[in-house]
């Protein structure tokens, strides 16, 4: 396995495997919640909390945990961070707890968190973990906050729950509805294949011309492709 | 609960509160197993076994077991472990009784535990007060049913995508993507009929 720098594991999740984007993992919250920007902050603080509690926990335990009852353990792990945030939320915060409503349980099943619990905290160092968890959750935040920004924003005529006067009365309702939820995901998705198709060409093109090739050039490329 | 309501969770369950279509529930399955109509209708008979008994046994420990005892706060802990340990009953028991079976459902059946349509539903058959047993597995039932129709028209025109000339950036989720979105506007057709 190649050594990478800590902070590493931190932007990985935020923009080369992003898990929305990249990995496509956690769809479900990321179509039903994204139709205003302000749902994606909530619901990716929630996801981010559950992410890092339950990394560092399954990371701590990744010795003791027998390997053939690992996923009703990580599953155990995660519900229970889980209601802890549906606890706090309802004491405290009654709105959002009512604004996120079904799909504040369901970050259960989310499987950006099984996923990152089973292919990384579970063989890797609890600070390793930790980073990890951070860095999946923002990607995954930053990632609602885009989508349901776009949508919000087209859809709502409104940002961050500000309308736009004039625009606002006339903003096609389409976005917000389900099925502007998976045109707006699918769209998002080929714009981020583009983008990264673009960017390893240039890396290529500049390898193959032989002009100070950065070191770690070769070890990029060959994760691009995930 | 009157026979109208009933064929009402029936009408809503299938089409006017389609799960993966209207409300975004089990799209990591919707997917992932979309790619051929017979891997599609496999998923789709394991999710709706699955999603019936995951309700009788989930409302049935909610309302005889947590609500008297005052652990409701626990319910989401205890639906995943009921969930997933059907799961894993579910497995063996069909291993055992037919072996056909089992090796055309058997790989889908772990997929089964992180679906969220399957928590999903025990969760809002619980949060209906009115639901009775009858009523929760319906439910659980007929969701199963519209999450297989939306999962087999999609593989279904997944298959037609595949013989025709789609840009590169566009491949694989994007086109799928766009596919699901003009199927969810034709359902939203059905959206007064409840």
């Amino acid at each position: 396995m190649i050594k990478k720098n800590r902070l590493g594991y931190f932007t990985d999740g935020l923009v080369k495997s992003n898990p929305v984007f990249r990995l496509v993992l956690g769809t479900c919250p990321t179509l039903a919640l994204t139709t205003a920007a302000m749902n994606g902050v909530y619901m990716g603080i929630c996801t981010t909390f559950v992410l890092l509690c339950s990394n560092v926990l399954v990371s701590a335990l990744r010795k003791i945990i027998p390997d053939k009852v690992r996923i009703p353990a990580f599953m155990l792990v995660i519900a229970t961070f889980v209601t802890i945030v549906e606890m706090v939320l309802r004491k405290f915060l009654p709105d959002i707890y009512s604004l996120l409503g079904l799909y504040l349980p369901l970050i259960v099943v989310n499987c950006i968190i099984l996923a990152r619990a089973e292919a990384f905290a579970s063989m890797n160092t609890i600070l390793d973990s930790a980073l990890d968890g951070l860095g999946m959750g923002l990607g995954f935040t930053l990632s609602l906050i885009v989508m349901g920004g776009i949508r919000e924003f087209i859809g709502a005529g409104s940002i961050f729950g500000f309308a736009i006067p004039g625009f606002a009365e006339k903003a096609p309702a389409f976005f917000i509805l389900p099925a502007g939820g998976f045109l707006v995901f699918g769209l998002l998705i080929a714009a981020v294949n583009w983008l990264s198709k673009k960017a390893e060409d240039k890396m290529k093109a500049k390898a193959a011309s032989g002009v100070h090739a950065h070191e770690n050039m070769t070890e990029m490329l060959e994760e691009a492709p995930q | 609960m009157s026979v109208n309501e009933y064929l009402l969770i029936i009408v809503a369950g299938i089409f006017v509160n389609n799960f993966v279509l209207a409300q975004f529930l089990g799209i990591c399955a919707f997917l992932g197993v979309s790619q051929k109509t017979e891997t599609a209708l496999g998923m789709g008979f394991a999710v709706i076994f699955v999603m019936g008994i995951a309700s009788i046994a989930t409302f049935a420990v909610d309302r005889y077991i947590l609500v008297p005892l005052d652990l409701v706060y626990i319910r989401t802990i205890a639906f995943i472990v009921i969930i997933a340990g059907l799961v894993q009953l579910v497995e063996i028991i069909i291993k055992k009784l037919s072996p056909a079976l089992y090796s055309a459902l058997g790989i889908y059946l772990p997929l089964i535990t992180t679906n969220c349509a399957v928590l999903g539903v025990a969760i809002v058959n619980v949060e209906i007060a009115s639901y009775t047993l009858l009523a929760a597995f319906m439910n659980g039932i007929f969701s199963g049913v519209g999450f297989t129709l939306a999962m087999l028209l999609l593989a279904g025109i997944r298959e037609k995508l595949r013989r025709s000339d789609v840009p590169e950036p566009f491949k694989g989720f994007p086109v799928t993507l766009a596919a699901a979105s003009i199927m969810s506007m034709a359902f939203v057709a059905f959206a007064g009929m409840v």
